[in-house]
This record gives structure tokens, C-alpha cells and sequence, in this order.
């Protein structure tokens, strides 16, 4: 069983991001749960998801001890570093932290400036897709060509998958295999 | 079918759709909202009829008119506004009425709060609308059981005449899984002779109101005809799940997202060699009065643990008149917080001190 939260600011995507994995998961013929913060959460308040993944019945939808943590605001590491499992993935938009924060020294801390990469592709809206792909990158649960593709069927399946997206997610599964 | 990923409350829509439903009167509501939002549009397509009602008591009292009429009708709500649903459940039951009622339940009294709750046990299976009545409740524990349990929930209602009420709650309302949505089918609102139609000349007259004005003798059998009913309802209707009960010597009582967690639980127990185990309700009334006597046959029950997602543990009342205080049984609650299944064993371990 694999967890994961996503975690940062609303209207970052970051719920958009968990349900990426979480459609990945299903056509790979997984147990899935993606739960939500709801209700006060708005635009420039915190939100998350937590993702469970498994062969076996999941059980219970709540993450206590995620293998991975997306984070895209450092209100979002506040939150949720201790949570995670030691040895566990933590993905940072250093674009959005202080260079001087300190992590726990029993995991893996990937720190990819998602918000600048994402202005340098004029894809302001891209900060999840990059962090996606960092997420993708970094953790050796995931496939980078499996994650892409399922991020072009998730978006298809929609009706509205932005070209942008793949640039995007590309440059940040670079950045984070750079760290590795 | 493939499955699809879908919203526990959107989900359990979709699924009263196409068991046949094609009438939904409801008002917004924290976690309830996606339901009404979901049908707003979705009705459409299916020809049916949803109805942004001006308040809870609106909601219930236009359901009521269009299960009068026969058709299979929704109304859904969460926490406060299930309070005011009551007075229409007790009507529903007086007229022999059959409808879904959904509870997407949250925490607390009063305005409460929007979070994650299961505040509502007692007002579901003792209810909160004067006179004698039950009423069915049936508890999902994911969104594929939501699905399932709504799209019998309208044959149920229709077996018996009377309303049917689900119990689930922020989270099962609130999180996204796989999902197979079952076919959909028509149903015609002239399946039942007692639904209210068009009158042609000459004939009676036809009403529904309180059913005891049925009878010729002035209603003198009609408390025979309701004992009879719920007595159907207990001796046929009870479902439970039980996980592990064989050998356990603590059993976890849980619905809802609260037995999701317990199965967590019963994971990391197990591991260390904690004999745990969990019934888990699926008709909180009848209560499975069936089950409880089966786990006190097995002999092997020291003590039950009522895990709920509250402050007083509603459930528990039913829990001790189902073993008749031959079991012990104590209360696990939470109420800020997210159940969690690590500080669940860790107070398996402290009962197991006890008992």
C-alpha cells in the first residue's frame, strides 16, 4: 500500500495532482481512495488530498504515515512533515520556501522551484503538473513514461489536456532525478 | 461495466437515478451539497425533476407529495437539516409512504460544524418525529456500497410501504473511489394501486393520509398491522459484516467510515498477535441482533469495543440491549479528529488489561 498527500495552497492544483494518481492507479487496476479537505477551504487557504493506493482492500481513507509528500506551500510542510513515514519522499516548491527551512533528517527532502520553473514556461498554472512530475521523478514507486502517460489519459478523458502540460511536467521530473 | 472514479455523494446520486428516481427535493447543505448540485443537472438529462427547495421542510413535504404519486422520490440533507426532516419522516411513516431519505452525516449539535461526524445515530434509528415509528437505516462504508445500498434502497421502501433512510457521512460523501454504477432502469409510477392518480368518472375517491382512516373499524387493527410491519422489517432485514469475530476476544462494533479504520485496526492487531475483531452494522435499525447473537454463541468475546465518530457513543445503547449487559462494552469515540486506527489498538491493549 502506497499514501500520499498533496498538499498547499488552494487553487494551487493540488487536488487536481492526488487525482491524477488516483486515476492512474484505477486503469492500473488498483484500490484507490482520494479524501479531501472540504468545506472552508478556498482559493489562498490551505488544502490537501490524501491518496491511498493498494492491491489489498485500503481500509481506512485517512494517511497517518504517507511514503509521500507533495507540498507546494510551507504552510503545507508545517502541517504535514512529521506525518511522514521515515525514509519517505518529501517534494518542496522551494520557489516557495525559505533556502534556510530544516527538515527531518530521516527523509528525503526533493526541492524543486516549481512556481519559477513554471514562469519560465509561461504555464502559470502548470505549478502542479511540474510537482507531478517531481513527484514522478522522485520516488522510486513511480515510473516517470507511466505517470506522463496517465497524466494525457486523465486529461483527455476530460476533454481538455493542455499541450503545455507535458513541457511542464518534464522539467519537473528533470529536476527532481537531478537530486537523486 | 468498467469502473470510474467517483464522488461518494455524486455516486450515490447517480445510483437513485438509475434505480428509477425521478424526483429529488433537497437544500443545500455541508457535506451534502454535491448531491443537489450533481442532480441539478443530472435530473435533466434523465427527465426527471429537481427541485432546489426553499428550506429542509420543503424538501421532505414535496417528497412526500411525489411518493404520494408513486414515483421514486430523493431527498438528501446532513446534520442540522436532518433535524428538520423529522416532522415529514413521522408523516411518510403515518401514510405508509415509501421514499429515500439521506443523512450525509457530520458532527455535533446544534449548527455543529461541517467536519467529518456520525452525530446523527440516534435521531437516525430512534427518530427525532413524534409518534411509533422505525425506520430503515442503511449504513455504506465506501462509495461503491453507497451505490449499492441506494439503488435497492427504492425496492426496499416500495417492499413495505415506508421511507428508508441512509446513513453516511462526510467522508464516504466527501472522498473519490472506483466505482461500477449498476443499469439503468424506468419506473412506472403507476406500479402500485395505492399511489394517488387521475380519478375517471365514477370512481371512489382516492387519498392517502393517516392510514388508520383506511380501516372500516376506525383504525381499531391498525396497531396490529404496524407491529406486524416492523416485526417483518427486524426479522428480515437485519445485514451486517463481520471481519474476524471467529477467534477475537475484543470485537469492534463500527459503521461507517468508523468500521473502515476499524478493519485498519484489525490489520496492525493481528500482526501483534491481538485477537481483534469487528461487526460492523450495515442496518442500523433493525439492528443485527442475529449477529451479536451468533458472536455470544462462539463463547470466545471477553469484550466489545463501540467505535463512533461522536462524544457519548450513540450506538452503544443498541450494542448492550443486543447482548443484555452479558458483554461488557466500551466506548472508543473521536470528534476533532479523524478516527485513527494506531490510537484504536492502543486502547485495545489497555481493555485487554481489563477484561
Amino acid at each position: 500500500m502506497i499514501e500520499i498527500i498533496c498538499s498547499g495552497i488552494g487553487g494551487q492544483g493540488v487536488l487536481v495532482a492526488g487525482m491524477v494518481l488516483a486515476d492512474i492507479a484505477m486503469e492500473d487496476g488498483k484500490n484507490v481512495s482520494w479524501y479531501p479537505s472540504y468545506g472552508f477551504e478556498m482559493r489562498g487557504g490551505a488544502a490537501n488530498c490524501e491518496v491511498k493506493i493498494g492491491d489489498e482492500d485500503l481500509q481506512s481513507p485517512y494517511c497517518y504515515e504517507p511514503d509521500i509528500l507533495l507540498t507546494m506551500s510551507e504552510s503545507a510542510i508545517d502541517t504535514f512533515e512529521e506525518r511522514l513515514k521515515p525514509g519517505g519522499v518529501l517534494l518542496v516548491n522551494s520557489s516557495l520556501v525559505s533556502p534556510d527551512r530544516k527538515y527531518r533528517d530521516d527523509i528525503k527532502v526533493i526541492k524543486v522551484p516549481a512556481t519559477d520553473i513554471a514562469n519560465e514556461l509561461n504555464n502559470h498554472r502548470g505549478t502542479n503538473i511540474i510537482m507531478l512530475g517531481a513527484l514522478a521523478g522522485a520516488s522510486d514507486i513511480y515510473d516517470v513514461d507511466h505517470v506522463r502517460a496517465g497524466m494525457n489519459h486523465y486529461f483527455d478523458k476530460k476533454g481538455k489536456n493542455n499541450p503545455k502540460n507535458v513541457a511542464a511536467f518534464d522539467a519537473g521530473a528533470q529536476a527532481a532525478i537531478e537530486q537523486l | 461495466m468498467a469502473k470510474v472514479l467517483m464522488k461518494g455523494n455524486e455516486a450515490l446520486a447517480e445510483s437513485c437515478l438509475r434505480a428509477g428516481c425521478r424526483f429529488f427535493s433537497g437544500y443545500p447543505i455541508t457535506p451534502q451539497t454535491e448531491i443537489l448540485e450533481y442532480l441539478c443537472w443530472r435530473m435533466d438529462e434523465v427527465g426527471g425533476d429537481c427541485v432546489q427547495t426553499e428550506s429542509e421542510l420543503a424538501g421532505v413535504n414535496m417528497l412526500l407529495g411525489a411518493a404520494a404519486g408513486g414515483m421514486r422520490a430523493l431527498t438528501t440533507t446532513a446534520g442540522p437539516g436532518f433535524s428538520l426532516k423529522q416532522e415529514g419522516i413521522s408523516y411518510l411513516c403515518g401514510s405508509d409512504l415509501p421514499a429515500v431519505i439521506v443523512d450525509v452525516q457530520r458532527i455535533g449539535c446544534a449548527l455543529g460544524d461541517i467536519f467529518m461526524g456520525q452525530g446523527d445515530y440516534w435521531q437516525l434509528t430512534r427518530g427525532g418525529g413524534h409518534g411509533d415509528y422505525r425506520t430503515i437505516v442503511l449504513a455504506p462504508e465506501s462509495v461503491q456500497e453507497s451505490v449499492d445500498l441506494a439503488y435497492g434502497a427504492f425496492d426496499l421502501a416500495e417492499k413495505y410501504r415506508h421511507p428508508v433512510l441512509i446513513a453516511t457521512d462526510a467522508t464516504i460523501g466527501q472522498m473519490i473511489e472506483p466505482v461500477e454504477l449498476p443499469p439503468m432502469i424506468e419506473h412506472d409510477v403507476d406500479t402500485y394501486d395505492w399511489a394517488l392518480k387521475p380519478r375517471e368518472e365514477g370512481e371512489p375517491q382516492r387519498a392517502i393520509w393517516n392510514r388508520y382512516w383506511d380501516w372500516e373499524d376506525g383504525g381499531r387493527k391498525y396497531p396490529a398491522y404496524c407491529l406486524e410491519k416492523y416485526n417483518k422489517m427486524e426479522a428480515e432485514e437485519q445485514r451486517w459484516e463481520c471481519v474476524q469475530t471467529e477467534d477475537a476476544e475484543i470485537v469492534m462494533v463500527a459503521y461507517g467510515t468508523s468500521a473502515r479504520v476499524a478493519k485498519s485496526a484489525i490489520a496492525i492487531a493481528r500482526k501483534e498477535g491481538i485477537k481483534l475483531g469487528l461487526l460492523r452494522p450495515i442496518t442500523l435499525w433493525p439492528f443485527p441482533q442475529k449477529a451479536f447473537d451468533e458472536l455470544e454463541a462462539g463463547g470466545k468475546v471477553k469484550a466489545i469495543l463501540d467505535v463512533e465518530r461522536n462524544i457519548l457513543g450513540q450506538m452503544k445503547d443498541d450494542i448492550v440491549l443486543a447482548t443484555g449487559n452479558r458483554i461488557p462494552v466500551e466506548f472508543y469515540g473521536e470528534y476533532w479528529d479523524n478516527m485513527n486506527e494506531f490510537k484504536i489498538v492502543e486502547y485495545v491493549k489497555e481493555m485487554l488489561g481489563r477484561y
